[in-house]
């Protein structure tokens, strides 16, 4: 590992400035489940690491029934599916937060910084994308809010400019007769990868017979989790039926543009795709039922 | 008291390393720190098939912090000369050439310099800074590719060795040798059912936990001492002499807690490298492998392609088998093809067997023992025939098995015939176990549910050197100092059978396993023999302790010694029921009648006595859409002769099955078109976790190897032979779809159930 800096900023606008004379040369540290490896095994270089925990409102956790959900971008999971009213109200989202690594990784890896590393198979973007997740940006320019979809630009790459970081991610609160789900499959049971990863969330009729509107997301088949429209908006009006959520999952396995590699063929992760989505749509629907 | 009168053997005694190694105390080889200490690293190849056509140091040399830098040309220039490392023969030129690369480099992760610096990260910065001149050369990785006519060549100068000839031909071939019994021509004719199959294995790895390391100093005075992780202190040194063209009396290995090897931890790989660098800085010099260095450049065990066919008769005798088995050696000659072919057909008392195997050199790793080197790959193959001709005959496979086991008389192919071993015992109780009976739900949660069976059958290396030194303290304890690596807990099995011997209890020895200069010779911890010979060793040590105290008791009663009895732990004069004393009161005595009591002992066994065989049971479970296959149950059962310590048997059996289980289905060096691995690392080489695996049943069968004097069998390697067959039968009884290519991970099985429409 190479030397470098590290700096504590405890304010939003000193990260700024920081994060604004280096450039390019600076990194982002939160929980550091990634960077540091990266670090490590010299797939990155930096000359200033700016650990971003000190300032409050990166640490943000709060949830209110009309307002909806803010997680401050270094909150680690521990904290997210350990808030019971968080965890019972946004059950898709505590499917990921779960999931990361195991319990010494959850202690420390946030949502925010999954998002920040931008791997197409980061397994809590599929589910902040059908929960329309916003990301909270600040700047040089003061702050903005992008949709969680439009974040991630290219493997490790994200719409992030120089001096920008991630501040927090905000939620609508979920809406009446509404369920949402996240499912990856891996080979073994944990300590994996995402093969494919696939978030559906759907809002049901009162009577639950009917989809009103739903949103699908893909993960690792394409170089940046995939919001796939078209696959959510085919459910919108129809009955709650094999047909109808079969049609859905073809439309995401289209979408699918995936690589071979290491981790599955793209023939494979095609398949898997439509496999993965009728099962998560089937599970979000459940929840909504519940 | 255990079974058979004995009263520490088949007990469970806590380990005597045992808190040490819960406590974090046990020192490792990453734990050693020296005064002055130097920190190595290896530059590697980036490519797998390449002639280095120049190496330019000076800029690593020169690098503030960089001590010493080393290359091939620092080594000596050794002739081809053969050596048997305990579980291997290997050729020293190629030992000394895998170490640092001479001319050419043969897989990605070659090594081809080393440096020592004041720390690691300057050592890996000073690597960026070595320039190295490659002419790239077209490369191969598979096995029949590189038995193909026009296949790039790895050994210009290796000629083929055909049915023990050497030919004209050079080729990647290094090797062709065949095994041949009665006509397997007439044998087919015979048979009413006939399978020939095919099927592919491909590269796998160890995974022991612990990377390799090794700390050197070469002191001033030209001694050499190095402190490893090794599974044979002797083998190192003795590497070591051959490859720095030592004398061995130069020469110290102290080994370390070893966190696994499984046949591994045998070869030299950083020793040499570390030693040279010590030389050269004359300060210690530690280097540690990161985990991708030790799957690119240490020694896995080979990917290989088989054919096998068997024919049996409607009354369900087998006629006749042939195979022809290629292994993938590495980059250099070697693979365990020929242990492979020793075992194929094995369980089974066949008339007419031939059995042609390969050794092929591709641009890989050199591989190197894996825990019953080449069976797996052999028994995959041969135990899903005999799985397919059990169902076409319509009989159970294991009483199929059953009535074709091998027994005492029956000749193996490969030349040997079996003394007394437990081959039908061992599947008897299989086919009676509880799991076996019970029944099995074809169905549930959507999924499909199979059984599979599997035999299997290794060697065990019944012979070798083992010494034992022991002295008795006033108390009546011991001090057992011993040469052989503890693996997998094998002072725990030494000490007890010397306590056994001598009356005491297991924790009235202290075994401590000790460096090259406090120990006689001492062969690897390997081939499944520690716990039986140097075990005999202990018996004999014990022997030899008994004979010593009645001399002093003779002193001590002033009676003849050849009047003293020894039974149940007591001494005792014939004609004075006054005089009798257990060995730890006339331990308390001894010292004053002749000086301190102390023993040493070395044995060398004849190698006779049987192998070890295992039979398993599986359910599997398998999501159709996914291919994705989960164990539901999972059954071991292995004759150990004689368990020792039951739980250190278990432990071996479990292992055993857990990594052939990883084998079977999902583990696999991933190549791309480059040559290089695309999976280095514990995230995408994916072993089993516990969430992976329910817990493995055992059954312990005891037939008692007649070569060993408390009937030891070793028990280390035979568990992870059936595995990976007993799944792909399993597989087959839930879907109805044959795997024959491993690893049968999730994109193989759905393609295969998608192809077969199983």
């Amino acid at each position: 590992m190479h030397a470098f800096d590290y700096a504590t900023p405890e304010s939003v606008a000193d990260a700024v400035v920081m994060l604004s004379d280096h450039g390019k040369n600076a990194c982002v540290l939160a929980g550091g489940t990634d960077l540091i490896v990266q670090l490590r095994e010299h797939r990155r270089r930096t000359d200033l690491v700016v650990d971003v925990k000190k300032i409050a409102e990166l640490n943000a956790l709060s949830c209110d029934a009309s307002t909806g959900l803010t997680i401050g971008a270094a909150v680690p999971c521990y904290r997210i599916y350990g808030d019971a009213e968080i965890a019972a109200a946004y059950p898709g989202l505590m499917d990921a937060a779960r999931l990361v690594g195991g319990t010494g990784i959850q202690g420390r890896a946030s949502l925010g910084g999954n998002l920040c590393n931008a791997s197409p198979a980061g397994d809590t973007i599929p589910p902040m994308i059908v929960l329309s997740g916003q990301a909270e940006i600040a700047g040089p320019n003061g702050t903005r809010k992008v949709a969680v979809e439009d974040f991630c630009t290219a493997p490790g790459r994200t719409l992030l400019g120089d001096g920008e970081f991630l501040v927090s991610l905000h939620f609508p609160a979920p809406a009446p007769n509404s369920g949402a789900f996240y499912r990856r499959f891996i080979p073994r049971n944990e300590m994996d990868i995402a093969v494919v990863g696939v978030g559906a969330s759907v809002v049901l009729s009162e009577d639950k017979s009917t989809f009103v509107s739903a949103r699908i997301a893909v993960g690792a088949v394409a170089p940046t989790p995939l919001f796939v429209r078209e696959a959510g908006d085919a459910l919108a009006g129809q009955p709650v039926s094999d047909e109808s959520i079969r049609r859905a999952a073809d439309l995401a396995r289209e979408a699918a543009r995936p690589i071979s590699d290491m981790r599955g063929t793209a023939e494979y992760r095609k398949h898997l795709t439509s496999v993965l989505t009728r099962r998560v749509v089937e599970g979000a629907v459940q929840r909504a039922k519940e | 008291m255990s079974q058979n009168g004995h009263k520490v053997i088949g007990t469970r005694p806590i380990r005597h390393d045992g808190v040490d190694k819960v406590t974090g105390r046990a020192v490792y080889g990453a734990d050693i720190q020296l005064t002055g200490l130097l920190y190595g690293a290896i530059k590697r190849s980036p490519h797998p098939h390449a002639r280095i056509k120049h190496i330019d140091t000076s800029r690593a040399e020169a690098h503030p912090g960089v001590r010493a830098v080393v290359t091939a040309h620092d080594l000596p220039q050794i002739a081809d000369k053969l050596a048997d490392l305990g579980e291997a023969i290997v050729n020293l030129r190629d030992a000394s050439n895998n170490v640092l690369a001479y001319g050419k480099v043969l897989y990605k992760g070659h090594a081809v310099a080393g440096v020592a610096a004041i720390n690691l990260h300057v050592a890996q910065e000073a690597l960026e800074l070595i320039d190295v001149e490659y002419e790239v050369l077209p490369h191969v990785t598979g096995v029949l590719e590189a038995m193909e006519e026009g296949a790039p060549i790895l050994h210009e100068d290796m000629k083929t060795t055909s049915m023990g000839e050497e030919t004209d031909k050079v080729s990647n071939v290094a090797n062709h040798f065949q095994h041949k019994m009665g006509e397997p021509d007439d044998g087919f004719a015979e048979a009413d059912v006939v399978i020939e199959r095919e099927f592919t294995t491909q590269t796998v790895h160890q995974g022991y936990i612990e990377t390799h390391n090794a700390t050197a100093l070469w002191n001033e005075e030209g001694q050499l001492t190095v402190w490893t992780s090794t599974q044979g202190a002797f083998s190192v040194r003795d590497q070591l002499a051959e490859i720095l063209q030592m004398p061995v009396s130069k020469v110290k290995i102290v080994p370390l807690e070893i966190g696994g090897g499984f046949g591994g931890k045998i070869s030299v790989y950083l020793d040499p490298v570390a030693a040279l660098l010590s030389k050269m800085t004359g300060h210690p010099v530690k280097m540690t492998m990161t985990r991708d260095e030790v799957f690119e450049a240490t020694g896995p065990t080979p990917g290989s392609y088989l054919k096998v066919k068997m024919g049996a008769t409607n009354d369900g005798r087998l006629t006749a088998a042939t195979a022809y088995m290629a292994y993938e050696a590495g980059a250099y000659p070697g693979s365990p093809v020929g242990a492979g072919a020793g075992c194929i057909f094995t369980p089974y008392d066949i008339p007419n067997v031939q059995i042609d195997g390969y050794d092929v050199c591709v641009n890989k790793p050199k591989t190197n023992a894996y825990r019953a080197p080449g069976a797996t790959n052999a028994a995959y193959a041969a135990e899903t025939v005999v799985d397919e001709i059990a169902e076409k005959l319509g009989v159970d496979p294991l009483e199929f098995r059953v009535k074709n086991g091998a027994k005492e008389g029956t000749r193996r192919a490969d030349g040997p015939v079996h003394p007394v071993i437990g081959c039908i015992e061992t599947t008897e109780a299989a086919l009676n176990c509880e799991h076996y009976r019970s029944s099995l739900e074809k169905t549930a949660n959507g999924k499909v549910r199979g059984r599979g069976v599997a035999s299997g059958y290794w060697f065990n290396f019944n012979g070798g050197r083992s010494a034992i030194s022991v002295s008795i303290n006033p108390d009546g304890t011991i001090n057992m100092l011993e040469g052989s690596t503890d693996i997998g807990g094998s002072r725990a099995s030494i000490a007890m059978q010397l306590a056994e011997t001598i009356g005491l209890e297991a924790t009235d020895i202290k075994p401590y396993v000790v460096d090259t200069d406090s120990i006689g010779y001492t062969d690897v911890t390997g081939g499944s023999r520690t716990t039986f010979g140097t075990g005999y060793a202990a018996h004999a040590t014990g022997q030899a302790l008994i004979r010593e105290i009645k001399e002093r008791a003779s002193k001590l009663w002033d009676v003849p010694a050849n009047a003293i009895d020894f039974a149940d732990g007591v001494f005792s004069y014939r004609d004075d029921e006054e005089k009798r004393s257990t060995f730890k009161e006339l331990a308390s005595q001894a010292g004053d009648a002749g000086g301190p009591v102390v023993a040493q002992v070395s044995t060398q066994p004849d190698g006779s006595g049987g192998g070890a065989f295992a039979t398993h049971v599986v359910d599997v479970e398998v999501d159709r859409e996914t291919g994705k296959v989960d164990i539901l149950r999972y059954t071991a059962v292995q004759d150990a002769g004689t368990a020792i310590h039951p739980s250190y048997v278990e432990g071996q059996m479990q292992g055993g099955v857990v990594q052939g289980i990883g084998w079977g289905l999902n583990e696999e060096y991933i190549y791309n078109d480059e040559g290089s691995m695309t999976n280095a690392s514990f995230l995408d080489y994916r072993m089993p976790t516990t969430l992976d695996l329910p817990m493995i049943e055992t059954i312990i069968v005891e037939v008692p190897n007649e070569s060993h004097p408390y009937g030891v069998r070793g028990v280390g390697e035979v568990p992870i032979v059936p595995p990976p067959a007993a799944l792909a039968n399993a597989i087959y009884d839930a879907t109805g779809v044959r795997l024959r290519d491993l690893p049968m991970s999730p994109p193989r099985v759905q393609q295969a159930l998608a192809e077969n429409g199983g």
